[in-house]
């Protein structure tokens, strides 16, 4: 009965949202209020029903309703609860549900948050967000019932073991939050150019947004890229797999448009670039979830799917990228230019911010897509591999990291570049003192290896600069230099510890590339073998069966200078219900690196057979990815102040005091 | 400055940026991609030892060998041509006989395949596309996966 309710609630919802994709807009063209005011209402309802219906959806998975065709294709009734809950979304059906529940979520957001938007703006954007919330119920309804029936049955065919994991619970919502926020920038540049006027208030409104999408998109993508490394047993944290690139180049525009954004709302300059980009982040994150929902490429991420599921994502993705740009190429030219800059200046800095981060986007969307267009034109299947992608990402990543800790220093307008320099020499004494380090204590690995270590110095030390400068350090004295740093506005916190936190994120990914040891063991019950100065011994060979699997596992003990550091087991699993077996690796930190183990397999002379990494430095890459996760967090709580007041408060007045 | 000679330098840089990255792209391009083909195509192509490809079929049933260490032999086969492939790491979870897999690797001075790596993905129906559709024109399909295909 529940699932049927939620079935009805996925189609009121589908025709709330027709309602709301017409009549708001026919209000704001003939200037009725009381037709624009719906949206504020229906927006919240058709939130209800869709929660409604994800929550029927939810409860089948809770209760382990295998007569859902779904919940027995996809849920076991021995699962931990967890897993049983989170199995709502490790499938086809589910995962598109959850994605029209988060754009339902967001949708309702900008009715509640949005009070103080001008009505006709709010009408446009809630509008077409109601085009995207028919767009995609109606997609499910037709194509993606996940509330179909069956005889009932008395077992479910299980998760994907590979599945099942907390992963699973953090992984998707999060990024598709961060996939689905960009519909808010989205919708408000098609409410812009609908209304052909657009001003820094809408980059204010629009910066908020885009930042919350932001940082969950980061995090989704490093909860994915270290859910991918301790659980696929390959010790890989990133592989260029066509869908982790398609998560990657929403973050790449999505990260340009935080920063162009900041232009327009500061300076009333690069309009029309903004707008653009605003378009392009929410259609690379609809091709992601095309790449990913449709089986085009396959991939880790590709549930099984057919060619109807396809063609129709396809076609919404035409629909509404061809729509928008089209919509964008005849209005765009009604917004007018803003402010001159110099080519040196805060401006000038974030304009080739954009420029690199966009043209990288732009060679990772070529090598992701080149198979697909090869294999059109002529028949052959091709693979672009790890090579392509480091070489043209790489090479236009160094220029921007290069002059990143520019930016911030540099004065808008017209910039002082001989004074920045200056204030950015102790950094460079940083790196360099970094490489000469690096030169003399690390013998191996590429030549290269400590100039990019240099260069993460230069971005981490660079990086905090603007708040050294701004609080007159050292030369004020300790206690104003504090006083001045507490009382620094948040943004300025936020810009100085994202920075950071790329270099962190730099620094961990050129120790672990450059000096990361792997080997293969196969040892015999009491033997050892050592990697990076550890010892690790094979104690014993176990075996057991948990709920809905078994297990292999080989008890180790890892030892420094005799002694004995840690004790683990990595195993190998057993899910009879889909006869598949999953690695489980053992992974122990040694203060930021990591020492991986994985079980290869039980040989049947009862050796076995392991397969150890050495990741120095590796969890840098994800500390790095927190904090920026944190900047963006921290330079939310300071937007309220700003869009509130224009009054500065006391400490802000002493922080800009020192400006100049 | 001139909004004009501002204007050109902002396109001069745009225009080195972009002049870099298709040049980029072009160049690894040429070095980057590898070839898929099945051991039907392969033996079609005329593919030189030594040269990098990707080789994607069956694994026949019965036809894994394990030697020293971790040494392994098998065939793959889309039920038309075979190529033995040899591989010495260890296999995916996934891998086993009746299994779609793609190797990673290039052919050896005998004919036979050397795999440097092996990748069975984490679907168990998975299979390439193409393949599953040959086999279905031959009949002799039967996957348990069939019907998501």
């Amino acid at each position: 009965m529940i699932v049927e309710l939620g079935h009805m609630a996925l189609l009121i919802a589908f025709s709330l949202s027709v309602f709301q994709s017409i009549v708001p807009m026919w209000g704001a063209r003939t200037n009725a209020p009381n037709l624009m005011a719906t949206a504020d209402v229906s927006s919240i309802a058709i939130l209800g029903f869709v929660t409604l219906s994800f929550g029927a959806l939810m409860w089948a998975y809770a209760t382990s309703d295998f007569s859902v065709v779904n919940v027995w294709q996809n849920s076991h009734s021995q699962m931990p609860f967890i897993y049983k809950l989170s199995g709502t979304w490790g499938n086809h059906e589910g995962s598109m549900l959850l994605w029209v529940f988060i754009l339902a979520l967001f949708a309702a957001a900008v009715g509640v948050f949005g009070k103080n938007l001008p009505k006709t703006m709010r009408a446009n954007v809630l509008g077409v967000q109601g085009w995207l919330l028919t767009t995609f119920l109606f997609f499910i309804v037709l194509t993606s019932n996940p509330f179909a029936r069956q005889t009932p049955v008395v077992e479910g065919q299980d998760l994907n073991p590979i599945l099942q994991d907390i992963g699973l619970a953090i992984h998707p919502p999060m990024l598709y939050i961060g996939y689905v926020g960009f519909s808010i920038t989205f919708a408000f540049s098609i409410a812009a150019l609908i209304e052909g006027r657009i001003d820094s208030a809408w980059a204010r409104w629009v910066r908020p947004w885009a930042m919350a999408a932001w940082i969950f998109l980061t995090a989704g993508i490093a909860m994915g890229s270290y859910w991918a490394y301790y659980e696929l047993g390959w010790g890989g944290w990133w592989f260029w797999d066509p869908v982790e690139n398609a998560s990657f180049l929403p973050w790449l525009s999505g990260t340009a448009l935080l920063h162009s954004a900041l232009v327009m709302e500061k300076r009333d300059s690069l309009k029309i670039w903004t707008v653009l980009l605003a378009i392009v982040t929410f259609s690379l994150s609809l091709l992601g979830t095309f790449l990913v929902r449709s089986g085009v490429l396959t991939s880790v991420h590709t549930f099984a799917s057919d060619p109807t599921r396809g063609l129709f994502i396809l076609a919404i993705l035409s629909a509404f990228v061809g729509g928008a740009l089209f919509l964008f190429a005849f209005r765009a030219s009604r917004l007018e230019q803003g402010g001159l800059f110099a080519p040196i200046s805060r401006e000038g800095a974030l304009v080739l911010n954009n420029v690199l981060l966009s043209t990288s986007a732009a060679t990772v969307l070529v090598g992701t897509l080149f198979p697909v267009v090869y294999e059109a034109i002529t028949g052959a299947k091709i693979s672009v591999g790890a090579p392509f992608f480091n070489l043209t990402f790489g090479a236009l990543m160094i220029p921007l990291v290069l002059v990143l800790p520019f930016g911030p220093l540099l004065g808008w307008k017209r910039g002082d570049i001989v004074g920045v320099s200056q204030r950015l020499m102790f950094a460079l004494f940083a790196a360099v003192i970094v490489i000469i380090l690096a030169y003399g204590f690390l013998e191996r690995g590429p030549w290269i290896a400590p100039l990019m270590m240099g260069i993460s110095a230069w971005l981490i030390v660079g990086a905090f600069a603007e708040l050294l400068q701004r609080s007159g350090l050292p030369k004020v004295g300790l206690k104003t230099g504090f006083a001045r740093l507490t009382g620094l506005k948040r943004s300025i916190w936020a810009t100085a510890i994202a920075h950071a936190g790329v270099g962190v994120t730099m620094l961990g990914i050129v120790f672990v590339t450059a000096y990361e040891t792997e080997s293969v063991a196969i040892l015999k019950q009491g033997e050892s073998a050592t990697a990076a100065g550890y010892e690790i011994t094979f104690e014993q060979y176990q075996t057991r069966s948990v709920n809905n699997f078994s297990e292999e596992l080989v008890q180790l003990t890892i030892s420094k200078d005799g002694n004995v550091v840690r004790t683990g087991a990595p195993s190998k699993r057993f899910y009879p219900a889909r006869q598949t077996p999953t690695s489980e690796a053992l992974i122990n930190t040694f203060g930021f690196s990591q020492l991986y183990i994985a079980l290869g397999e039980v040989k049947t002379d009862n050796s076995v057979v392991l397969r150890i990494w050495w990741k120095p430095m590796i969890t840098l890459i994800w500390l790095g990815s927190i904090l920026m996760v944190l900047a963006g967090g921290l330079s939310l709580t300071d937007r309220r102040a700003r869009i509130g007041s224009p009054k500065l408060s006391k400490n802000r007045k002493l922080g800009t005091a020192s400006v100049g | 400055m001139t909004r004009k000679t501002n204007r050109l330098l902002w396109i001069g840089t745009i225009g080195c940026v972009l002049a870099v990255a298709v040049g980029l792209t072009l160049f690894a391009l040429q070095s980057g991609i590898s070839f898929a083909m099945s051991p039907t195509e392969l033996r079609a192509a005329d593919v030189k030892p030594g040269q990098r490809i990707r080789l994607f079929g069956l694994v026949e049933e019965g036809s894994v060998v394990r030697g020293e260490g971790l040494q392994v032999g098998f065939t793959l086969s889309d039920n038309e041509n075979k190529v033995k492939v040899s591989f010495n790491n260890i296999l995916p979870d996934l891998f086993r006989e009746n299994q779609g897999i793609i190797t990673e690797g290039s052919l050896g001075a005998d004919g036979n395949f050397v795999a440097d790596t092996v990748l069975a993905k984490h679907d168990e129906n998975y299979m390439p596309a193409d393949m599953a559709e040959k086999l279905k024109e031959k009949g002799v399909w039967k996957g348990e996966g069939a019907e998501n295909l």
